[in-house]
């Protein structure tokens, strides 16, 4: 079997979660194999990183170049590409920098390429068993993929739980050398970053947030009543911030914002994984949805079927006269 | 015998005659008057055509009904009132004006046919006209100037004031009225000092007033007010005349013509464009109205012809919420536009296509906000029309791709699965399982027959509390004994909205396709408990068996005595009926909800100020359901008060929209448990004797 | 500036509900209504907005059968001047890779100043615009959700996360994947569909591309689906049951619990 890589995300000497999900997710594939982590940076928090990753990794290929001190994914998939033995199979986590490198990294390395895997059923001689969703969610599908002149694959970040068995032991190996030549086509310029709202609900500790079950601009009201007799937060996704309704600093979400609350009700959400992926912390969420096959009832730990314009204002009067 | 005082015809000044003057300012003034209504009629002669000419005698009795007898002048019943003296005064004072213009030069002249005892008779008569006149002028002055009633407030971002220009018009007509009644009143009483027989002068009239006033006046002095009299009424009235067509008074003129070719149907919309059939509408260029031009000449001669007297806006909901909308200013806007590109001097202005009509002069928000109620129509003492002006200016903003975002998804669904939900087509008669025992349904789309269609429309159907309105429906057919059927998955939305929202090719295609299963289904008559379906069936849709709403049916069922109905039960509740607009005022249906919910004995019923053809819009249907308008409140709020305010806690209505926004406007006004909502259908069904 | 913007034809969830066929090997497809990828109908509204700022024309493509010619043709009643259908027996159940190595071909054949492709479909993927850019060696960028032209280079912002942008400037020619919420599409009625419905859309094949169909046909898919499914559900939330106050009573009992009542 091919070498195995991860693509480590990490910022300012911070590693992502999905660091070890990937680590995890090497071992559906291969039981048996030690993958290995890739790091690429600038900067003294690099090394800390890759020392942090030996635990988990066989190797650690380390990378670094003060061009890379924001990775902007087209130096990275170069430099990838010059580094990378053939016919390896990469990981990386489906987010904005996977999206934007990966596609095209396995064309540069004529491998194959599989995106958004939720689940690894394991591998039979070269052939991948994987799974994918499609049409929104709504159905999976059993996905094959030959692998043996290589492949590239981004994973839902959340599906795999982390490998935190830290008895990988391996050894960090400086590629900086071989990276090549680090120049990009297209130009960073900077971070725009959104506008503070008036609420910073990545701070919040309850928040009630709202879907489109909300149906009406209007009827937020309800949903700021319940929070104010709870002494919580209200927060949305992103239908209800497309619409203008709210603010994108009250969206949850992969494109939004990502919380760390103790109690999560989440009234007229689907529950769709771009959502759920904003919420991080294993909190108590309850589920408020008239569709009973919603698949928020799946993650959430309480679910009630019923209509929240109709549930809330009860909900809200019972509070206030506690 | 000399006469008392020299008439104008016979006056010199200064050894010129005056009667020089008298010919020349009437031959100026028509000469000007000419040239300013040939300025105003150039842009009608670019507009696009229109059907006026049709069903002369009906044409006609309305002019009889609302010009002459100026019958919905005492809806405002001051401002009505008012307005009916002057009004009346100008008719019988017309034939005094003429008279006073043409003695100036001939002095014998007497109006044709009124030498005799007419004339005398007349002569009476207008001098008390002329004293209506001006009381009325004074009492409207100082209504206007002092009390200034709100539906004149002209909001900041529509301009100035017109309070000035509407007090200088009074000041005019006084002036007229003065002044011809001092003409009269100086010769009166010239006359009765060198006794002469005088005119009689009826007293408690304003001549009669100036000629007791001025008995004592030197000759001399009577002579020369009498010739100041005469040349100050020939300059105000040429100078008047001149100066209707520049403002908000052209009604003066414009009026009659106005109403002559006022619309004498309701609730239908007019074509894309006159003349050209449903079938050739793929060839036209453009849709809609995009420019000033675009509008019909009787929709620029609505902008000449409004006075301004805010009724339509006083009416209108959206206006009552703070919606950006007041359908006053859309006429005077359009007016305003027209007089500023087709101006009196220099050459008309044509704009080239960088000035927008939607968003230079009106916005996209104020043409989307409007329900299609018609309560402004319903007002418009001038026959001015709203619904036909922004349905093209719709049209028109949709065939250049500029659709709110929230009309897109509804639209685009129409178009795919021919409801706004994008529910598919066999979940549309899903609604028949439950009461498949009790009130079976035939489905005409496996092949059933039957004599009549229910046409049941989308939110009826597929709606889960609207459901109800069809359930109970049925239920009231079968017990009726009625043989029906539903088209279900046959059945596309009626498209009623579809059309007032300017998507005409869709609403072709769903009318197609309706026409087409209604005829296959053999049905000879439709039945509907949607508004805006009925609406639509009977005005947009054609070769189509007889439609009818389902108010009709069950008040014949219950006065044949086919549908027995159990009492109230006098549980305190007290009911009122919100007409909805598409039964209401667009297709006069007042009477039967009434006499059914009158036929549940013991039902206490009130009405609602607001009522029949004032009933006040509940927030509308169809796509309106859709839109997200910029408003202080919900129509539907301000519906629940005027209802509570009634006295009633239970509102019943005979529209699944109306069902639908006046539930949730209960729930926003915090009124459950206070004040509920029930179709007359549903209302019906649960007092069906067993 | 020559613009093309490549579109797909998919099911439309919204006003679909998906559910699996009888044969559990595909979705039931008799009752689906489709249409123009939701991504892709804001890269062919950008698109216009571009040309209508600075010239050139906006050309419409698609890999598919005789039916995404219904999706050229909308994308043209909104504004697009000229389309074109990539179609060949050849072509079906190719993967993704596959379709980038016909749109490349595609793209050789013309002189395209700016590639614009939705940031994913009805398959989340979001990979043929990386591929194809990579294939034709020009610049990329994906999630992009605003576009300003500067001469011959853009200033572009990328998606990321808590709402930031990643801003950058890209010289042309290169391919863009563009983020939804980038702009307000116009609305096309049925009045322009029909006004395009008899413009010639040009159709080609694997020949025309010069493409060996072996290379890039089913055969050569590296990646390809065995069947669709239903996950098992797992125990999932545990749903509450009874009148609504007695429902509301427990909810705040467990809120307290929780830490969730202040």
């Amino acid at each position: 079997m091919a070498q195995i890589f991860a693509y480590i995300l990490h910022k300012d000497g911070v590693v992502d979660d999905t660091a070890l999900e990937l680590a995890a997710a090497a071992k559906k594939i291969d039981a048996g194999a030690t993958p290995n982590a890739i790091v690429v940076g600038a900067g003294d928090a690099l090394d800390g990183v890759c020392n942090d990753m030996a635990a988990s990794f066989g190797e650690v290929w380390k990378v670094a170049n003060d061009a890379l001190t924001y990775p902007d994914a087209e130096i990275v998939r170069n430099l990838l590409a010059n580094i990378l033995p053939a016919d390896s199979t990469v990981l990386f986590a489906h987010e904005h920098l996977g999206m934007d490198l990966a596609p095209g990294l396995s064309v540069k390395l004529d491998a194959a390429f599989v995106p958004d895997v939720v689940d690894i059923e394991g591998a039979d001689g070269s052939t991948l068993k994987l799974v994918r969703q499609e049409f929104g969610g709504a159905v999976s599908a059993h996905v094959n993929c030959d692998a043996s002149q290589g492949a590239v694959m981004t994973i839902r970040p959340g599906v795999f739980a982390a490998d935190e068995s830290k008895s990988a032991g391996g050894q960090v190996v400086d590629k900086s050398a071989e990276a090549g030549d680090l120049a990009a086509t297209r130009k960073f310029l900077e971070i725009v970053e959104a506008e503070a709202g008036d609420v910073d609900i990545t701070k919040s500790e309850v928040l009630v947030s709202c879907g489109r079950g909300i149906e009406d601009e209007e009827n937020l009201e309800i949903a700021f009543d319940l929070a104010k007799a709870m002494g919580a937060d209200v927060s949305c996704s992103r239908p209800i911030v497309d619409a203008k309704w709210l603010p994108k600093a009250r969206q949850v979400g992969t494109s939004g914002q990502t919380v760390k609350p103790k109690v999560y009700l989440a009234c007229g959400i689907s529950g769709s994984f771009q959502h759920m992926g904003g919420i991080k912390g294993n909190p108590f969420i309850v589920a408020i949805n008239k569709n009973a096959k919603a698949p928020i009832f799946q993650v959430a730990d309480v679910g009630i079927v019923t209509d929240m314009l109709d549930f809330l204002p009860e909900l809200t009067e019972k509070i206030e006269e506690l | 015998m000399e006469p008392a005082l020299l008439s104008p015809a016979a006056y010199k000044f200064f050894h010129i005659p005056t009667a020089l003057f008298a010919f020349l300012i009437p031959l100026v003034g028509m000469c000007a008057f000419a040239y300013i209504m040939k300025r105003r009629i150039d842009p009608l002669l670019k507009a696009a055509p229109d059907k006026r000419f049709d069903r002369i005698l009906a044409r006609l009795w309305a002019v009889a009904k609302i010009w002459l007898a100026q019958w919905r002048q005492p809806r405002y019943m001051m401002a009505g009132v008012i307005h009916i003296f002057i009004f009346a005064g100008f008719l019988v004072l017309s034939i005094r004006s003429t008279t006073l213009v043409i003695i100036g030069f001939w002095e014998s002249f007497t109006f044709p046919g009124f030498s005799g005892t007419l004339g005398h008779v007349y002569n009476v008569f207008k001098d008390f006209a002329a004293t209506w006149v001006l009381i009325a002028c004074v009492v409207a002055a100082i209504r206007r100037g002092i009390f200034r009633p709100e539906r004149y407030a002209v909001p900041a971002h529509y301009g100035k004031d017109h309070t000035g220009e509407a007090v200088f018009v009074l000041a005019l007509i006084s002036t007229l009225m003065i002044s011809e009644s001092l003409f009269e009143a100086t010769l009166a009483a010239a006359q009765i000092q060198q006794l002469q027989p005088a005119e009689f002068v009826a007293p408690g009239t304003l001549a009669w007033l100036f000629r007791n006033m001025l008995i004592d006046e030197p000759i001399a002095r009577l002579q020369s007010m009498h010739i100041t009299a005469y040349f100050i009424h020939d300059l105000t009235f040429f100078f008047f005349l001149c100066f209707l067509p520049l403002g908000k008074h052209f009604h003066v003129i414009t009026s009659l013509f106005n109403v002559f070719f006022m619309r004498l149907e309701r609730g239908n919309v007019k074509p894309v464009k006159h003349g050209v059939g449903d079938d050739q509408l793929d060839d036209l260029e453009s849709f809609g109205v995009k420019k000033f031009e675009d509008f019909t000449w009787k929709h620029m001669l609505d902008f000449y012809s409004c006075a301004d007297c805010g009724r339509c806006s006083d009416n209108c909901p959206a206006n009552a919420v703070k919606r950006p909308l007041s359908p006053r200013f859309i006429s005077i806007k359009g007016r305003d536009y027209a007089f500023a590109n087709y101006p009196l001097v220099g050459a008309d202005v044509i704009k080239d296509d960088t000035y927008q009509l939607i968003g230079d002069i009106y916005s996209e928000d104020e043409i989307w906000s409007c329900t299609t109620c018609g309560a402004c129509e319903q007002e418009c003492p001038l026959g001015i029309e709203y619904i036909d002006k922004i349905v093209d200016l719709r049209r028109g903003m949709v065939d250049e791709g500029n659709v709110p975002q929230s009309l897109q998804k509804p639209l685009g669904a129409l178009e795919k699965r021919g409801n706004p939900w994008g529910k598919m087509e066999k979940k549309r008669s899903e609604w028949v399982k439950e009461i498949a025992e009790e009130a079976p349904v035939k489905l005409f789309e496996k092949g059933a027959t039957a004599d009549t269609l229910y046409f049941v429309d989308s939110i009826s159907s597929y709606d889960d509390r609207m459901q109800g309105i069809a359930q109970a429906t049925a239920r009231i057919l079968s017990k009726a004994g009625i043989d029906f059927g539903i088209l279900g998955k046959l059945e596309k939305d009626s498209g009623n909205e579809v059309r007032r929202f300017g998507e005409e090719m869709l609403f072709q295609d769903l009318k197609a396709q309706n026409t087409e299963a209604i005829l296959e289904a053999g049905v000879k008559r439709i039945v509907t408990a949607d508004p805006h379906a009925y609406n639509a069936l009977r005005k947009d849709y054609e070769n189509l068996p007889p439609v009818e709403h389902i108010s009709e049916l069950i008040r014949k069922e219950i006065e044949s005595g086919r549908l027995p109905l159990t009492a109230a039960n006098g549980d305190g509740k007290v009911y009122t009926y919100h007409d909805p607009c598409y039964l209401g005022r667009h297709n006069q249906l007042y009477e039967d909800p009434r006499r059914v919910l009158d036929a549940i004995p013991g039902l206490t019923r009130v009405e609602m100020s607001r009522s029949g053809d004032r009933s006040f819009c509940c927030g509308g249907g169809g796509l309106m359901l859709f839109y997200e308008p910029e408003e202080e409140q919900r129509m539907g709020v301000l519906r629940v008060d005027m209802a509570a305010k009634a006295g009633a806690n239970v509102i019943v209505t005979a529209c699944p929209f109306c069902l639908v926004n006046i539930e949730d406007a209960i729930k926003v006004a915090g009124l459950e448990g206070k004040m509920e909502a029930i179709d007359l259908c549903e209302l019906v069904a649960q007092h069906l004797a067993a | 500036m020559e613009i093309l913007v490549c579109v797909k034809r998919v099911p439309d969830t919204s006003e679909n509900e998906i559910e699996l066929n009888g044969a559990g090997n595909d979705i039931d497809r008799d009752d689906l209504v489709y249409s123009v990828n939701e991504w892709d109908n804001y890269a062919v509204e950008e698109a216009l907005q571009i040309v209508d700022k600075v010239g050139g024309s906006v050309t419409v493509i698609s890999v598919g059968d005789d039916e995404s010619e219904e999706v050229l043709r909308r994308e043209m009643a909104m504004g697009a001047d000229k389309g074109i259908l990539l179609s060949d027996d050849a072509f079906e159940n190719v993967d993704g890779r596959g379709i980038a190595t016909i749109l490349k071909a595609a793209v050789e054949k013309g002189n395209y100043d700016l590639i614009f492709t939705g940031a994913q479909a009805d398959d989340g993927a979001a990979q043929v615009g990386g591929m194809l850019a990579a294939m034709l060696d020009v610049p990329f960028a994906s999630l992009v959700n605003t576009i300003e032209v500067n001469g011959d280079k853009l200033k572009i912002g990328r998606e990321i996360e808590g709402g930031n942008q990643e801003m950058y400037e890209i010289g042309l020619p290169c391919v863009l994947s563009i983020q939804t919420g980038i702009n307000e599409p116009r609305y096309v009625g049925i009045r322009g569909i029909r006004k395009v419905a008899s413009v010639e859309i040009p159709t080609l094949g694997a020949a025309d591309l010069g493409l060996d169909a072996a290379a890039v046909g089913a055969s050569a898919a590296r990646v390809q689906r065995t069947d669709y499914f239903l996950p098992e559900m797992g125990d999932g939330a545990e749903i509450l049951e009874g009148s609504t106050e007695e429902i509301i009573d427990k909810l705040v009992e467990l809120l307290k619990a929780k830490g969730g009542l202040k």
